[in-house]
């Protein structure tokens, strides 16, 4: 009896030993297919960042991190297969880098009890965290890029924008779609006329709409694009000799491969940020020495200080940051994703932890609440120049339209609560 | 002359060059269905293939570098040397000949006589195959297409209409470029067919396999010509689209824009390729311009496959296209 006894915990312990000893975060990448060239480099970031942790500080918390990579190609279908597939592993945090993939994993994590961090992107109004318990798109979300544009605008003309004509054109699905309520009740705000012009997937033919540009002359053009869509926008507005300087992306529209393709032409371009730029932090140099020379890096290790590498770096120091806060506010080091949740709730990021971390300045500072799934939603801009191929900071982290933004998520959330019988928490 | 009226005439110009674009990819299309009766749903992956191979050449890229790379722990990229674009241009083609050849020797030989549909599902195989092979080869990042082509708007059409209208027409001169070699390349491959003993005989392999079998031709070597000249036709398209957008995945969807031509102009069609794919041009830009702001836009996508539609139901051959007529 003893002996059956002694197997069973023995084959238990075996069982449970390396799920319980790991701290399993999930990648759902897309290394294939057509969004690839976005998806590889932020992919790899996420991953050379954990990497790192492991080699340089033995994991977090003494808990070694494993990363199980998912391929989506981008996919929603797929995203829904990976996280399915990889949720039972102990899964702590999904970052799908996709919008699509966000709106079908919404109400999953939230059944499961899993949190979903999405960066910049997804539904914009899980900001508000008293509806969406498990969604968290901190440190800035669509309607505040949005909202930055213009506030940039406003900036670039002395605060007042009314006559001024700006056209959005804009990815013609859900994700493209999310900043058009923001521009409208800014335009009411502002006075300034928008006019919208759609670009069908995969934009690869955009004639019509830069043709329209071309004979309504906006004085500014604001872009939400993915893909294809960009790198053809900014060869177009090149092509009719739009002015670069007046022509700005938001941060999905503002990598490298998005204006490289148009050569010198490119050059004045703009786009939105919330990550830091280049390599020139510490953290890179415990990046090459416990990562890249030490054949640990993800992918071919060459997308090191580009844009989008920098994103998924950002994104995983995000994640472990509220992994170190959970297992603090646990007392434990081998955390539940329920833990995971309250540590991401609980997270804040100073600059004196950025700067502790070797990345000073890479973000925002920052706390989420209870309330506040999105943080403060501030937002930079930066101009590319083709003749040093890189991205040069034009304004640092600035709030945005904290009152119109505000209205549309609660708005917004409440439809969504009262579509999904949900009780407001936080109270 | 009426300003929208001006404007008008600037957007069918344009539609005649982009036209001129999708034709470009609906030519393979038509002389692999010409020779052989596939629909070669590949084509698209095709033009990417060329133009990720062309790029990779001129780039002196290590072809599967990665996965020589992490097999034997090695560093290798790049070879250090650039190739001009001409000869990068020659020996892309070569790949060509030789992936054409692949296909018919690993494939296509071993289905002759197959159901069309089958042929069909074979080349949706070798579309995704192809597609990991690209990427597995040249990698899967953006990539800067650059073969000296013109690309902006043209001055000299601009200052003239300018002069006349008081409103001077956007061209991209690289649609003028596209313009020129689409004129080329269909005359060189009417010529081809009609005039040569290999274009005739790839005519006779059209009409009747066994009948041309019968007559000594080689059906081999046909097939692997068919599919390097749509080959060579795919590393155009490659380089027309993949110089305004850069070299990346997206370009294998380029099909998508060829299918309403095809259905227009007829499969089976050179010349109806050219004249369905301006008509698709044509149409799908000015329904934009006239209807796209009334009901919110983006309306070519969905446009092109109506205006294929409506002349599907009352000429199914296409335009330009043969009457299949089958008798009992």
């Amino acid at each position: 009896m003893n002996k059956k006894l002694a197997t069973l915990a023995l084959s238990a312990l075996m069982v449970a030993g390396p799920a319980m000893a790991e701290l399993v975060i999930p990648d759902l990448s897309y290394r294939t297919g057509p969004y690839a060239a976005g998806g590889i480099p932020f992919s790899d970031g996420y991953n050379d960042y954990f990497t790192l942790l492991n080699e340089r500080d033995g994991g977090i918390g003494g808990e070694p991190i494993r990363v199980v990579e998912c391929e989506t190609g981008y996919n929603t279908e797929k995203g829904v297969e990976c996280y399915e597939s990889t949720k039972g592993e102990g899964a702590l945090v999904y970052q799908p880098l996709s919008t699509g993939i966000t709106y079908q994993l919404i109400p999953k994590v939230t059944a499961d009890g899993i949190p979903l961090h999405t960066m910049g992107y997804g539904r914009t109004s899980a900001a508000n965290g008293k509806i969406f318990s498990n969604v968290f798109n901190y440190p800035a979300n669509y309607w505040n890029g949005a909202s930055g544009a213009i506030n940039y605008l406003l900036n670039e003309n002395g605060g007042d924008l009314s006559g001024k004509k700006i056209a959005l054109v804009y990815h013609n699905s859900a994700y493209g779609k999310e900043p058009i309520r923001t521009l409208e009740m800014l335009a009411e705000k502002h006075g300034y006329d928008l006019t919208l012009l759609p670009v069908d997937h995969p934009g690869q033919e955009q004639k019509s709409q830069w043709l329209q540009i071309r004979r309504e002359k906006p004085d500014y053009v604001v872009m939400w694009g993915w893909g294809v869509m960009n790198q053809v926008a900014v060869q177009e507005a090149a092509n009719i000799r739009f002015p670069m300087e007046n022509f700005i992306g938001v941060w999905w529209s503002g990598a490298e491969f998005d204006v490289e393709p148009a050569g010198e032409k490119a050059t004045g371009y703009k786009a939105l940020t919330f990550t830091g730029l280049g390599a020139d932090y510490p953290v890179y140099d415990d990046l090459k020495k416990h990562v890249v020379d030490s054949g640990k890096a993800a992918g071919a290790g060459d997308q090191l200080g580009s844009v989008q590498y920098n994103r998924g770096l950002y994104a995983a120091m995000l994640a472990s940051e509220a992994i170190k806060t959970a297992q603090e506010m646990h007392g434990v080091t081998a955390i539940t994703p329920a833990m995971m949740r309250d540590g991401m709730e609980a997270l804040e990021i100073t600059n004196a932890k950025m700067e502790s971390l070797g990345m000073a300045g890479f973000g925002p500072e920052f706390s989420v609440s209870c309330e506040n799934h999105g943080g403060p939603g501030l937002v930079g801009v930066v101009q590319w120049d083709a003749s040093t191929g890189t991205w040069n900071k034009l304004q640092d982290f600035m709030p945005t339209d904290a009152e119109v933004i505000g209205q549309l998520i609660a708005e917004d959330s409440a439809a969504y609560a009262a579509e999904n019988n949900i009780e407001p928490r936080c109270e | 002359m009426p300003e929208q009226l001006v404007f008008a005439m600037e957007v069918i110009l344009n539609g005649l060059m982009a036209g001129v674009l999708y034709a470009l990819v609906a030519l393979g299309f038509v002389l692999i269905y010409k020779a052989s009766g596939i629909f070669n749903y590949a084509q698209g992956v095709m033009a990417l293939f060329a133009a990720m191979t062309l790029v990779g050449i001129m780039n002196g890229q290590v072809p599967f570098a990665h996965l020589i790379n992490s097999t034997f722990g090695t560093h290798f990229h790049y070879f250090g040397w650039n190739v001009p674009a001409l000869l990068a241009v020659i020996l892309t083609m070569g790949v060509m000949v030789l992936l054409a050849w692949a296909v018919q020797r690993f494939v296509m030989r071993h289905l002759v006589g197959q159901e069309p549909i089958i042929l069909f599902m074979a080349t949706i195989g070798l579309a995704y195959f192809l597609e990991g092979v690209a990427d597995l080869m040249w990698g899967s990042e953006i990539k800067t297409l650059d073969v000296g082509l013109p690309q902006g708007i043209n001055l000299w059409i601009d200052e003239t209409t300018f002069n006349i209208f008081d409103y001077g027409f956007f061209i991209d001169n690289l649609d003028i470029v596209a313009t020129v070699i689409a004129a080329l390349l269909v005359a060189a491959l009417v010529a081809f067919s009609q005039y040569t003993k290999q274009g005739r005989a790839m005519r006779a392999v059209a009409d009747d396999h066994q009948a041309a079998l019968s007559v000594g031709i080689s059906l081999n070597f046909i097939w692997i010509m068919v599919w390097s000249v749509a080959g060579f036709v795919a590393l155009v398209a490659g380089i027309m689209w993949g110089t305004k957008s850069g070299v990346q995945f997206s370009l294998s969807l380029i099909a998508l824009k060829a299918l309403p031509v095809l259905m227009l102009g007829g499969f089976t069609s050179i010349p109806g390729a050219i004249v369905g794919g301006l008509i698709i041009g044509v149409g799908e830009k000015l329904f934009e311009f006239a209807i796209g702001p009334m009901v919110g836009g983006a309306t070519e996508n969905w446009f092109a496959y109506v205006l294929a539609l409506i002349f599907l139901v009352f000429r199914p051959q296409g335009l330009f296209g043969e009457k299949i007529i089958e008798r009992v």
